[in-house]
């Protein structure tokens, strides 16, 4: 059902836990369909590059795929610029994870979205 | 917890191996798997596969055939009729084999409405050659009750009743222990109900209904009608006792059924085969076409190795005496003695993971329940998650039901018990067979232990921040 690296990112996720005072939070899903997600980030600023994610972490309660996409975001998005970090796509975590099964396509899209609004939590409150 | 993929290393325990209750020690490196799925399927035993496998090739006539290639064949379709129907305690001839329960319980819904739209049919027809009769009362719409925490097989025959309007159907509820009341499908019960579908034991959280006292009820009251000549349609009842046949009594007059339901391959028999007790005089009407198989009432070339493996396992059952009585046993010691064996070893895992594992939660009632289900809600966790870590450790329980996994919805059955969607999903259903030992529960609960804290860890507070955003 699932890829090799989708049940490698369940088994031994990366970049998982918290981060003490977050720059940014974002917390995406519902209960109602099982899957939640909360995506801490810590941006630092570079004068060539600009702003760009120093770390980032992740907790998730949900399915495989779920683990795996926040798992995979989070290698995604570390050390990209916000520019760069807003243009991943759902897509692009469902390729790194070589495939998702198409009834689980929207979890990943929770990935996305959890660093989005991550992202805006931080410009928000600049 | 690091897991390694060695799916094609592993070793599947065949009863055989463990049937003596000693299993021997897998060699280093290969994991031995730990099959806790029983409600989905059960292993073939020897002996059920030893009766089929004369009737693949050798002996492979058509038991509609009339040559001796035919006799030969339907000589083994009618010992295993026999056994099927000493089992229930019926004749033969009330005995209609299908491809399964899922069919049989189509079956059962859908000819039962089919019948009484086709008697209409036939009566319109009737009254219409005598001058007036035409001007007849229109078709009552039938009324189906049912639960709403059926399997889907028999849910969705009825929706699909309702959706093209020829039946009316009432979903009742189960109390919070997941157990259906008497009076509550007694309340329900209209002039026009004509077929009660009530499950023998769920599913998903093993919960044993009343069928023999909602058998008792529905009798009484098709008696009283039919005595006061209240024109009333007389109520049918109809009982899915697939998860049942292991465990409980399945005399069909002692449940006061007048159809029944199972398939093989959850009592150690073959898949692809199940039957349809039919009691004299049912109306039902076919919904299969074709050949005159099974009395016209179930066309299709008869599954002859199935059919055989039918009759085996069911023996097997009767013989091993499996079986409890749960009112008064004359049946020997031994007869309770496997019953108990199979019940204690779920109570000690019950008791074991509701005591080490905090935030845990026993779905569906404690004691009226099937003595090799358990159902767990743990709090903070994800079902498919807590499956996959499970199965990489090779150890196979389930979320739910096997036939609903495609689904991303939580659970009908937890729902129904009034159970929040975030516990329906972070449920566990774990079913024990009779070869399951006591060194592979404790295995099964020490992995169990460790993979719900890592899973937890993963989480995080999450859910708790969710709610507080």
């Amino acid at each position: 059902m699932y890829s090799k690296k989708v049940i490698e990112h369940f088994t031994h996720p990366h970049n998982q836990g918290a981060i003490d005072n977050p720059d940014g939070v974002g917390i995406v899903g519902n209960p109602v369909c099982g899957d939640l997600m909360k995506i801490y980030l810590k941006i630092k600023k570079d004068k060539k590059r600009g702003e760009y994610i120093q770390d980032v972490k992740f907790e998730t309660l949900g399915c495989a795929s779920a683990i795996a996409t926040s798992s995979m975001i989070t290698d995604l998005a570390k050390g990209k610029t916000l520019t760069e970090a807003k243009k991943i796509s759902r897509e692009d975590v469902a390729d790194a994870l070589e495939g998702l099964p198409p009834i689980k396509m929207h979890c990943s899209n929770l990935a996305v979205d959890g660093l989005r609004e991550a992202i805006e939590d931080y410009e928000k409150k600049k | 917890m690091r897991v390694k993929f060695t799916h094609n290393q592993n070793k599947l325990t065949l009863p055989e191996t463990c049937g003596s209750g000693e299993t021997p020690e897998p060699a280093i490196g290969i994991m031995k798997k730990i099959y806790l799925d029983h409600a989905a399927t059960t292993p073939v035993d020897k002996k059920v596969l030893k009766a089929m496998l004369p009737y693949f090739s050798r002996v492979f006539g058509n038991a509609m055939s009339l040559h001796s290639f035919g006799q030969e064949a339907v000589k083994a379709t009618e010992k295993a009729r026999r056994q099927t129907a000493d089992f229930f305690g019926c004749d033969s001839d009330e005995i209609v084999f299908t491809s399964g329960a899922t069919e049989a319980n189509n079956l059962a819904v859908k000819g039962v409405v089919k019948a009484y739209c086709n008697a209409w049919t036939s009566d319109v027809q009737e009254r219409a050659k005598t001058p007036g009769g035409h001007r007849m009362s229109p078709l009552t719409k039938p009324h189906i009750i049912t639960t709403i925490f059926e399997h889907h097989c028999v849910l969705d025959a009825c929706k699909s009743l309702e959706k093209e309007k020829v039946a009316e159907v009432t979903y009742i509820k189960p109390g919070s222990d997941g157990v259906i009341k008497i009076e509550d499908v007694e309340k329900a019960i209209r002039k026009n109900t004509i077929l009660v579908s009530i499950m023998y034991v769920n599913n998903e959280i093993g919960t044993v209904q009343p069928i023999a006292a909602i058998g008792k009820m529905i009798k009484a009251r098709n008696a009283k009608h039919s005595m006061f000549h209240v024109p009333r349609l007389t109520t049918l009842f109809h009982t899915d006792a697939t998860q049942a046949v292991n465990y409980f009594e399945c005399d069909v007059d002692k449940l006061g059924v007048d159809l029944l339901s199972m398939s093989a391959h959850k009592i150690y028999g073959p898949k692809g085969i199940g039957i349809l007790y039919i009691k004299k005089n049912t109306p039902i009407a076919r919904v299969q076409d074709g050949g005159d198989q099974e009395n016209k009432k179930r066309a299709g070339t008869h599954n002859v190795p199935g059919i055989v493996g039918l009759g085996a396992a069911l023996a097997e059952v009767q013989s091993e005496k499996l079986k409890v009585y749960p009112v008064k046993s004359s049946r020997s010691e031994d007869a309770k003695g496997v019953f108990n064996r199979v019940k204690e070893l779920r109570n000690y895992l019950i008791k074991r993971v509701l005591k080490e594992i905090p935030d845990t939660k026993l779905n569906g009632s404690k004691t009226k329940r099937s003595p090799n289900n358990a159902n767990f809600s743990f709090a903070n966790v994800e079902g498919e998650s807590l499956l996959l870590m499970l199965d990489a450790e090779g150890i196979a329980a389930s979320t739910g039901s096997a036939c609903s996994s495609g689904s991303l919805q939580p659970s009908h059955v937890l729902l129904s018990l009034g159970i929040k969607p975030e516990q329906a999903h972070g449920s566990l259903r774990v079913t024990i067979g009779k070869y399951i030992t006591k060194k592979e529960i404790d295995i099964f609960i020490n992995k169990l232990k460790e993979i719900i804290e890592q899973l937890r860890k993963v989480a995080g507070n999450v859910l708790n921040d969710y709610y507080a955003k």
